[in-house]
């Protein structure tokens, strides 16, 4: 059985992206391209210092000024967004990776099994997240991809709950029993039958924890144990413009609204998602 | 045995599997460190002596499960061993530093619920109103603003221009009472902000679904007073779902505070965490990490005997 999504009409299609969703979606678009492009979109160098330029206000030369070092903010904006989107997509990755195998094998098997990785992930979610994040980040060494990774691990228990819940849904199917009567091994079943059956509410996840890890990375960002100077994340831009909060205040606008608007923009898509894979809406 | 009873001891006989594996992951950590964990821990420039006294000190060179079994048989007395910063034992840090975040995020955690709650009711009642889709657009700003950012903004407004509230520090709640709340007024509206959205937008769903049931419906026919339809049946039928959103806000509370702690210089426990991690004392990391975790551990089962307590239909479920 092959992915289906349930798209139905184009009508209703039409219907399902409201304004929010479009705008969403042209600002993410806008974000990735930037990120992407960034060396040819970003007027100056991210790292480039000017010592005669120090917490400049906005101007035609800098749009958002410049920060303590004389860099310009608008590029460190543009560079930073490269790195925030990579550390969400590696916590979402790596969450993906873990938590879905470990949930469909738990919700497939049952018994002894799913009783281990049931205690397993029980245990992992008491954990703060980002506590334990720190931790793991503390112990693997400090950095943008040792972090996400810390992150997505503490990420994995959530789509593990949910791939559980899902394939002992539809390891009753018939097909599934179809399947089994025509020899194909458990594995065949999960990678060719439970998961196509079981992917949709996990893209749904997946999507609204893009703006939790942005979030996170932020977090660990702005306690320094991400993006390394003299590189820019949003959090890290954060953490310098608070140093100098009193002498250059509008300094830490422009990175929060783009965390802001970015994890705003990752919720609207999942809502999107939601409603377009939802076969009931 | 009842059901509430087999409810209970099912609940029990989870919770020591649960404890003993959440104390194998916080012992692993140290675990996780690449090579040799004591050339780490000693540090960049450490001589070989200051190594070897490091491996004694948490014991690194004995076998791994004999490493566990002591680490855990202390942690049961109470010693968490001793920080490699300071040299102090790391639970008298925990307990030191323990106050000023309790007193944020209990703060928060009431700010979430006395907003939250009434917020979230109040939508429920003129639900596809449009006060219920300016509470909707509110909790989904709440849920993506990053608490930290909010924590700067109100810093700079409300503490530095128009000082209203200490900006950052933390005063001891024993000495002067009026004093530990100012400060932790700030501190506990930036985590709250969070908070406040998934309250609203739970008690919302819950309530709407509940106010739809037929036996409001009954109450509504006989005449009773809405606000006390509301208050009195409706608040009771949530009350589950109002522990769930309790249980997981302190959860998440207690990892938020250990980014809005750095932004307030709040010495608690959060700060201890991070300057820690920072610093490769990982003895007092562990020792965070596991009390963190058992605070949760704890709450979750103290969550799970109340939804047996206020609603029979769990615990025969």
């Amino acid at each position: 059985m092959s992915l289906r999504l349930s798209l139905g009409r184009p009508a209703a299609i039409r219907r399902r992206f409201d304004l929010s969703s479009v705008l969403a979606i042209s600002f993410l678009a806008v974000v990735v391209l930037a990120s992407l492009l960034a060396p040819w979109v970003a007027p100056y160098s991210p790292i480039e210092q000017d010592y005669t330029q120090m917490l400049a206000p906005p101007s035609a030369a800098h749009l958002l000024g410049t920060d303590d070092l004389g860099r310009d903010v608008f590029s460190r904006l543009i560079h930073g967004g490269k790195a925030s989107l990579f550390g969400a997509l590696l916590a979402v990755l790596v969450g993906t990776l873990i938590g879905v195998p470990v949930g469909l094998i738990a919700g497939f098997r049952g018994g002894w099994i799913d009783d281990v990785i049931g205690r397993l992930l029980d245990t992992l979610l008491s954990f703060p997240a980002i506590v334990l994040a720190v931790a793991i980040t503390g112990a693997l060494g400090i950095g943008l991809t040792n972090g996400m990774i810390a992150v997505g691990v503490v990420f994995s228990p959530v789509l593990a709950r949910l791939a559980r819940a899902q394939a002992m849904v539809v390891k009753q199917e018939l097909y599934v029993d179809a399947a089994r009567s025509f020899g194909a091994t458990n594995t065949r079943i999960l990678w060719r039958h439970v998961l196509p059956n079981a992917v949709q509410p996990l893209i749904v996840q997946v999507t609204l924890m893009l703006a939790v890890a942005l979030l996170a990375e932020a977090s660990l960002s702005f306690l320094g144990l991400g993006v390394q100077p003299p590189w820019p994340s949003w959090g890290a831009m954060l953490t310098r413009a608070y140093h100098y909060m009193e002498a250059a205040p509008e300094q830490m606008f422009a990175p929060g609204l783009a965390i802001l608007l970015t994890a705003l923009a990752f919720n609207a898509l999942g809502e999107t998602v939601r409603v377009l894979l939802d076969p009931t809406n | 045995m009842s059901g509430n009873a087999r409810f209970l001891w099912r609940r029990l006989s989870q919770f020591l599997p649960v404890i003993l594996l959440a104390t194998i992951v916080v012992f692993g950590l140290v675990q996780l460190i690449p090579g040799d964990p004591a050339v780490t821990l000693a540090g960049e420039f450490a001589t070989k002596e200051r190594i070897e006294e490091v491996r004694r000190l948490y014991g690194l060179d004995r076998p791994l499960m004999v490493q566990y079994g002591a680490w855990l048989w202390d942690a049961l007395r109470g010693d968490l061993s001793q920080s490699l910063l300071s040299s102090k034992p790391v639970a008298d840090l925990i307990i030191d530093r323990f106050p000023a975040t309790l007193i944020v995020v209990v703060g928060a955690v009431l700010l979430s619920l006395a907003v939250g709650i009434p917020l979230g009711m109040a939508a429920a009642t003129r639900a596809r109103s449009r006060f219920d889709a300016a509470v909707m657009a509110f909790s989904s700003f709440g849920v993506a603003l990053p608490s930290f950012w909010l924590a700067m903004v109100l810093v700079y407004w409300v503490a530095l221009s128009w000082q209203l509230l200490p900006a950052t520090g933390s005063v001891p709640f024993s000495s002067a009472p009026g004093d530990a709340i100012a400060h932790a007024i700030l501190p506990a509206i930036a985590l709250a902000a969070a908070g406040i959205a998934e309250v609203s937008r739970q008690v919302r769903s819950a309530l709407i679904e509940v106010l739809a049931s037929d036996y409001i419906r009954t109450l509504r026919a006989k005449g009773l007073r809405r606000w006390r339809i509301l208050w009195q049946h409706g608040l009771k039928n949530i009350g589950v779902t109002l522990l769930t959103v309790v249980g997981l806000l302190i959860n998440r509370l207690l990892g938020a505070t250990v980014v809005i702690e750095a932004v307030f210089a709040i010495p608690g426990i959060g700060s201890l965490l991070v300057h820690a991690a920072i610093n490769k004392d990982f003895a007092v990391v562990q020792g965070v990490v596991l009390v963190m975790v058992l605070i949760v551990i704890c709450l979750n089962l103290i969550v799970d005997f109340l939804y047996a307590a206020i609603d029979p239909r769990v615990a025969r479920g």
